[in-house]
């Protein structure tokens, strides 16, 4: 199958590639998909106290489209407030990266990352305005779970 | 010599064509183009004697008799072949058939195909080898077992059956042996005599012969019969009818005497750069695991998964090698390869696999050239993976509550 030019390019030069301290109350983490449907992406977001995602940070298991997918999500949602960053479709990256219908999938991970690693950072500044957090629920895990519906 | 290239390393999928076969092949497209089944002129004569001369080729890399091949358009061709040829033929005699769950899927689907016909078909599970335990073989056969369908080698994990073992049960049940050779003829010793075989499906553009031509052995003492099922002119003694492609019969012919010939010191050949290959990489990345045995293998294949990379985003990085990947990412249900699920390889590790296939033209330099480019590219993907970095720190994959999709 052939890859767009846009796909190799991120593929070859991944943007933003990383990680961010999950236990960073300014860090929301999204970690979609599964190792046995062969893709997970885990998407960072480190967004300051008004609400602006300052930097952002990912890792990718998948093929070059789900690599691409997650590479450009970083680099469209730096700068953005959380409301804009929440308005990005899967449609978009899609259009950007010229996926073909077999690689929509990957696009959908990378839309339902951005809106973990957003939930993520929400549900952390909830408890941490309720109180003290409880201790560490899900260490193992360690990062959020999403339902990535596709 | 300078590297050239793309690399082949996918002989499984297919094989260039050996220019020695070229060369035998080119008189047939223009001087001598009859058409065999002429009889009243030596246009038909000169091409029906260049057709059973590559019958005796064929024949004699498997141990048997010219007038044993039927010729095809291929293997996929020659499995329909046997399998609905001895199904229908056989329906008043039984209605059972056995086969493996990681035979082809020209074997699986026609035998699914039957299934909807009435046939009951019994779909062996393999041991963890990839091979096929014989016993289960003898403990699947009923009395109304018509066919047993079992192939000499895996063409993911390149796995060798025990076929010897395997035909004395079957004949012993009294049931025909259809053997799918497609992968390990030309490659390891086969001969249909000794494994007691009574059909086998060949094909030559994996023998270095062109594409598009293949036969079916039919066993002649005693006498196999299956029922045609392409209908027409009554060629191939009535099993396949069809104008002959004599150009390519003459090129399968030339490619298996080749590879009659040639198989002792290619198959040493292909086996040091298997190993060159194994080695190479598995004392420079940590995390692989071979996927089928070691010992019953093709010596030109190579399947090797690489935790926490993803089979495709692998490929990518190969572009200049020619692989495949057992991971399916494409397809519409995600499901990674069958073969590799049924060997009892667990999905996460089905993605992350690589097949090599090293054929004739490889060379020790194209080697080490694919050693070092996988050795970086999963150096790399593996910075950019967070299986890679959860596992590094300590943290079990299997206990994280992963959202399928």
């Amino acid at each position: 199958m052939a890859y767009s030019e846009k796909v190799i390019e991120h593929y070859e030069n991944p943007r933003n590639v990383g990680s961010f301290d999950k236990d960073d109350p300014n860090v929301g983490t999204g970690l979609v998909g599964a190792p046995a449907c062969g893709d997970v992406m885990k998407l960072q977001l480190k967004i300051n106290d008004q609400g602006i995602i300052e930097d952002a940070k990912f890792k990718t298991f998948g093929c070059g489209s789900a690599i691409a997918s997650s590479s450009l999500a970083t680099e469209w949602v730096k700068g953005m407030s959380i409301d804009q960053a929440m308005g990005i479709k899967n449609t978009q990256i899609v259009e950007e990266l010229n996926l073909p219908p077999v690689k929509i999938h990957c696009s959908v991970l990378a839309e339902d990352a951005i809106k973990g690693a957003i939930a993520d950072y929400k549900a952390k500044r909830q408890s941490a305005a309720a109180g003290p957090a409880p201790s560490a629920p899900q260490k193992a895990a360690g990062v959020a779970t999403q339902k990535a519906a596709t | 010599m300078t590297l050239k290239l793309p690399i082949y390393m996918d002989n499984h999928a297919t094989t260039p064509v050996d220019p020695r076969v070229v060369e035998a092949m080119l008189p047939y497209f223009t001087e001598i183009f009859g058409n065999a089944a002429s009889r009243s002129h030596s246009f038909g004569w000169t091409a029906e004697k260049a057709v059973e001369a590559a019958r005796d080729q064929v024949g004699a890399l498997i141990g048997a008799s010219g007038k044993e091949i039927v010729w095809t358009s291929g293997a996929t061709e020659s499995d329909n072949l046997a399998i609905k040829g001895v199904a229908e033929f056989n329906k008043d005699r039984g209605n059972h058939i056995i086969t493996a769950q990681t035979e082809h899927k020209a074997v699986l689907d026609t035998c699914k195909r039957l299934e909807k016909e009435g046939f009951d078909v019994t779909y062996l599970p393999v041991e963890q080898d990839g091979r096929v335990n014989p016993e289960t073989v003898r403990a699947a056969m009923t009395d109304k077992t018509i066919l047993v369908s079992i192939m000499l080698a895996n063409n993911e994990i390149g796995t060798v059956n025990p076929i010897e073992e395997i035909g004395a049960i079957v004949k012993k049940g009294g049931a025909i042996f259809h053997v799918d050779a497609v992968q390990g003829v030309g490659k390891i010793p086969f001969d249909v005599n000794a494994a007691r075989v009574d059909l086998a499906s060949l094909s030559a553009h994996k023998m270095y012969g062109p594409k598009g031509i293949g036969a079916l052995y039919v066993r002649r003492k005693p006498r196999v019969r299956i029922t045609a099922q392409i209908d027409g002119g009554g060629h191939e003694r009535g099993m396949r009818s069809g104008t002959l492609n004599v150009p390519s019969i003459v090129g399968f012919g030339k490619a298996a005497e080749l590879s009659r010939t040639e198989m002792a010191s290619e198959a040493k050949r292909l086996f040091a750069l298997r190993e060159r290959l194994r080695e190479g990489i598995q004392s420079r990345v940590t995390d692989t695991y071979i996927n089928g045995s070691m010992e019953h293998r093709l010596p030109g294949n190579l399947n090797i998964s690489f935790a926490y990379v993803e089979g495709e985003g692998m490929l990518m990085g190969l572009k200049d090698v020619a692989v495949s990947s057992g991971s399916a990412c494409t397809s519409a249900s995600l499901e990674p390869s069958y073969v590799l699920r049924a060997v009892g390889v667990e999905e996460e590790m089905a993605h992350t696999s690589i097949r090599f296939g090293l054929g004739r033209f490889n060379t020790e330099e194209e080697v080490d050239y694919v050693i070092d480019l996988v050795v970086g590219k999963v150096k790399k993907l593996r910075e950019i993976s967070p299986l890679y970095e959860m596992a590094q720190q300590g943290i079990d994959l299997k206990s994280i509550q992963w959202a399928a999709h």
